[in-house]
């Protein structure tokens, strides 16, 4: 076994006091229902669960259960304000519901910032910086859809589907909610949310910005709840679509259970997104993006760059900046402003990722972790790079869903294309060189949804996002995202 | 340290630089400036910024006068609270070394003089040679040179080179600073290349800009340039030092300057004998947070001196 802690480096010693964001500000209550035709109910059985701050294990709120009876009221809901309301209304019309719901998100960005920190676990940085201005913003985009569906290039006057069942993991809670929502509400389809079971709150806190922002009851139904009562909205026999986030394992269950149905299909699963490095590629914003690509929000992310592909020429120069540069990053208390990776979000996660990394040094990869020291109490798992990694270990195949790095290298361009291919997956990569006409030479051959040239991990709701093989179809954001919302 | 013995082995050098992303680098910078500097820290900060300032007048109505009130103003930087450090140097123009030595006298401020020619060191090297040896023997501490800019863009990196080595002789045992202006070389490959070619010729810091263009220090351009030194450390095992200068008004400014130093390079370059704010207003902003922090309340503007 091969554990190497490194070295205190010598950088990052202007001691920076704590500088954490108040939790007071999520407002949290300590209990809620479920968002049904225009209010908040509880669940006809009256279960409830608990959520967990991840950072520490203490208590948040309790939310209640739906089973399915719950689902069937909030579908219920669905079809009766899609066929009474929301498909008489224009698109001039749902596009101001949608800019309401905008900047109302807007207007409370701190409050929804705490909310998702606490609920997930991630840095206030980056729920400050990214989740919520994005959502946001996912939602003016779709606002200026609404009035001009008969431009999207789906023919004239397109029609929705009707009511769309949504389901959403807890990498980014509210970030996922507004990539479903907005393109399905703008199309004119009306929405049964379920967010994931370790993550409703900032769901729950949109739900009061629906209600705030008037739309007719119904319009959007937002139910907590475990995996069972996401199968009860995907057997629901009203449900026109089926909108998916989340693992392979649950996609391709959903898959099968919405085979030789009426039910439109979307998923958006999992990846095992490559970051390829030639030996002329910008080093210092390369490092800077490997970093971005896997320790964003934890490497809890679907398209996260978990597998470095490096020129073998290059190789050892990046790995000891990389290192470096792992060894920097602030780890700990997510509300703390300068926090770089926060908690790991479920106990369940932790085990998966400690699991996978212990195979990885029993498969011979050499390990470097971060010396930074962990709290005490709540998930945590310290920055991790593997160095020496081949193409049969497990961390270079299987999804870890964590922050850490797989190091592999190539020789020549057409290696690193077929090791970047060499998956089931097909979501995201990144390419790194200065030479445009090999940058393009590859990104011509990857086979993935999504491919960054010289930077990683950057989203916006004009750019479609989605994957090829499994990791789903359908795309989301953009133009295209219309589509998967409209009966064409 | 890579012995430079001929031009193409200066270019080879230069050439096998990586290039710089000017989005990533604009990103990491805008990233980094996002640190929430809090309480001691900031304390500690405000009092290190102002150990790095060299207090500055490059002004063609400067007055002995002037530099007595700037150099009185550097020792002691606010004379009600003697906690407060001294500045690193005060930096004038070579006519006024001699008055600003006779004013500081034995205190451990600096006296930093422009050279060659500044700010468009468009003259010849004979003269600009001049121009330092006046400086030095007037008492400088330290010599501010700027580099042939017109010879750099032209692809001249020799002779760019070769002036730096002449201007580091001439400098006998003053500091030089070799300010690269780059307002004027614009991209951050120029950036780059220009600060290996100054460090290669021996200069002891580099230095954004003379203040006297449009685009003076910014931080992507400082954090270029701290990436630069980082690199030139190791390969070549001797530090550089890194002065920004024009434009860094504001404490906040500064701030978000000593936190790309602290996380590009690290606390070894945390000294003014390593990282330096060419700044003439900053100074007084600094006092004036020192005191919003210790009494939680801002004090008037003129409870400052004005130089």
């Amino acid at each position: 076994m091969s554990d190497r802690q490194l070295a205190n480096s010598q950088l990052g010693s202007l001691e920076y006091d704590p500088a954490p964001e108040s939790a007071a500000i999520a407002k949290l209550k300590p209990s809620y229902g479920l968002f049904i035709d225009g209010k908040f109910s509880e669940a006809e059985g009256g279960a409830q669960f608990a959520t967990v701050n991840p950072a520490n294990e203490e208590q948040l709120s309790m939310v209640a259960q739906a089973d399915a009876v719950d689902v069937d009221r909030a579908v219920s809901s669905a079809r009766r304000a899609y066929d009474k309301v929301w498909s008489k209304t224009t698109g001039a019309q749902r596009s101001k519901y949608l800019f309401r719901i905008a900047r109302l998100i807007q207007e409370r960005s701190r409050e929804l910032a705490v909310v998702e920190t606490l609920d997930n676990g991630k840095p206030i940085r980056e729920s400050r910086d990214v989740d919520i201005p994005l959502a946001a913003a996912h939602f003016f985009y779709y606002a200026g859809w609404a009035d001009k569906l008969d431009h999207a290039g789906f023919g004239v006057n397109p029609k929705p589907l009707g009511v769309a069942g949504q389901i959403i993991p807890w990498n980014f809670p509210l970030l996922m909610a507004a990539w479903k929502l907005a393109p399905a509400l703008a199309a004119g389809n009306t929405c049964v949310l379920k967010p994931a079971e370790t993550t409703p709150l900032s769901a729950l806190v949109l739900a009061e910005i629906v209600e705030q922002a008037e739309l007719p009851p119904g319009v959007v139904n937002i139910i907590t709840g475990d995996g069972s009562t996401g199968a009860a909205l995907v057997d629901h026999n009203d449900v026109d679509k089926i909108a998916f986030t989340g693992s392979t394992e649950v996609g391709r269950m959903i898959q099968q259970r919405t085979a030789a149905s009426h039910k439109h299909l979307t998923l958006e699963l999992g990846g095992k997104g490559a970051n390829i490095v030639f030996d002329d590629a910008p080093i210092d914003e390369m490092i800077e993006g490997i970093i971005d690509g896997i320790f964003f929000n934890q490497g809890h992310v679907c398209c996260a760059g978990s597998r470095l592909l490096v020129q073998e020429s290059v190789a050892d120069e990046v790995l000891r900046r990389l290192v470096r540069r792992v060894e920097q990053l602030r780890v700990g208390d997510p509300l703390d402003k300068n926090t770089d990776v926060g908690a790991i979000n479920s106990a369940a996660q932790l085990l998966r990722i400690r699991e996978l990394t212990d195979f990885g040094v029993s498969e011979g990869a050499t390990r470097y972790t971060s010396s930074c020291e962990l709290p005490q109490k709540g998930y945590w798992f310290a920055p991790t790079v593997f160095a020496d990694v081949s193409q049969s270990h497990r961390i270079a195949r299987e999804e870890i869903f964590g922050p850490v790095l797989s190091v592999l290298t190539f020789r020549t361009p057409e290696e690193a294309v077929a090791k970047a291919n060499n998956t089931n997956y097909g979501l995201a990569c990144g390419v790194w060189s200065e030479k445009g006409s090999r940058t393009l030479w590859v990104a011509e051959r990857l086979r993935a949804g999504v491919i960054w040239a010289n930077t990683y991990n950057r989203f916006d709701p004009t750019s479609p996002f989605g994957g090829m093989r499994e990791s789903g179809f359908g795309r989301e954001g953009g133009r295209h995202g219309l589509e998967a919302y409209l009966n064409v | 340290m890579p012995n430079i013995e001929s031009e193409a082995q200066l270019k080879a050098l230069i050439a096998s630089l990586s290039g710089v992303d000017a989005v990533g680098a604009e990103a990491r910078a805008a990233k980094l400036s996002t640190r929430s500097i809090k309480k001691s820290t900031k304390l500690a900060a405000i009092d290190m910024a102002i150990s790095m300032v060299d207090l500055t007048t490059l002004e063609g109505a400067d007055t002995p006068g002037r530099v007595t009130s700037l150099c009185t103003k550097a020792m002691r930087p606010d004379p009600r609270d003697l906690t407060v450090p001294s500045v690193a140097a005060v930096c004038v123009y070579p006519d006024l070394v001699a008055h600003a030595r006779s004013v500081l006298g034995a205190s451990p401020v600096a006296v930093a003089s422009v050279a060659t020619a500044f700010p468009s060191g468009r003259a010849s090297l004979a003269v600009k040679l001049m121009d330092v040896r006046e400086a030095v023997s007037a008492g400088a501490d330290e010599v501010d040179m700027v580099i042939d800019r017109g010879a750099f863009l032209s692809g001249r990196i020799g002779q760019v080179f070769d002036e730096v080595v002449a201007v580091k002789e001439a400098c006998g045992d003053a500091h030089l600073k070799v300010i690269l202006e780059t307002g004027e070389l614009v991209t951050y490959d120029n950036v780059r290349r220009a600060s290996w070619i100054a460090m290669l010729g021996g200069a002891d810091f580099i230095k954004t800009s003379t203040g006297k263009v449009t685009v003076n220090a910014t931080l992507p351009v400082a954090l270029v340039m701290l990436e630069a030194v980082r690199d030139f450390a190791e390969t070549a095992g001797r530090t550089v030092g890194v002065k920004v200068a024009g434009g860094i008004r504001t404490t906040k400014d500064a701030i978000r300057y000593l936190v790309v130093v602290n996380e590009t390079v690290g606390s070894t370059w945390l000294t003014p004998d390593l990282f330096r704010f060419g700044a003439s207003s900053l100074l007084n902003d600094l006092l004036m947070q020192r005191l919003k922090q210790q009494r939680g309340a801002y004090v008037r503007a003129d409870e400052f001196s004005m130089d």
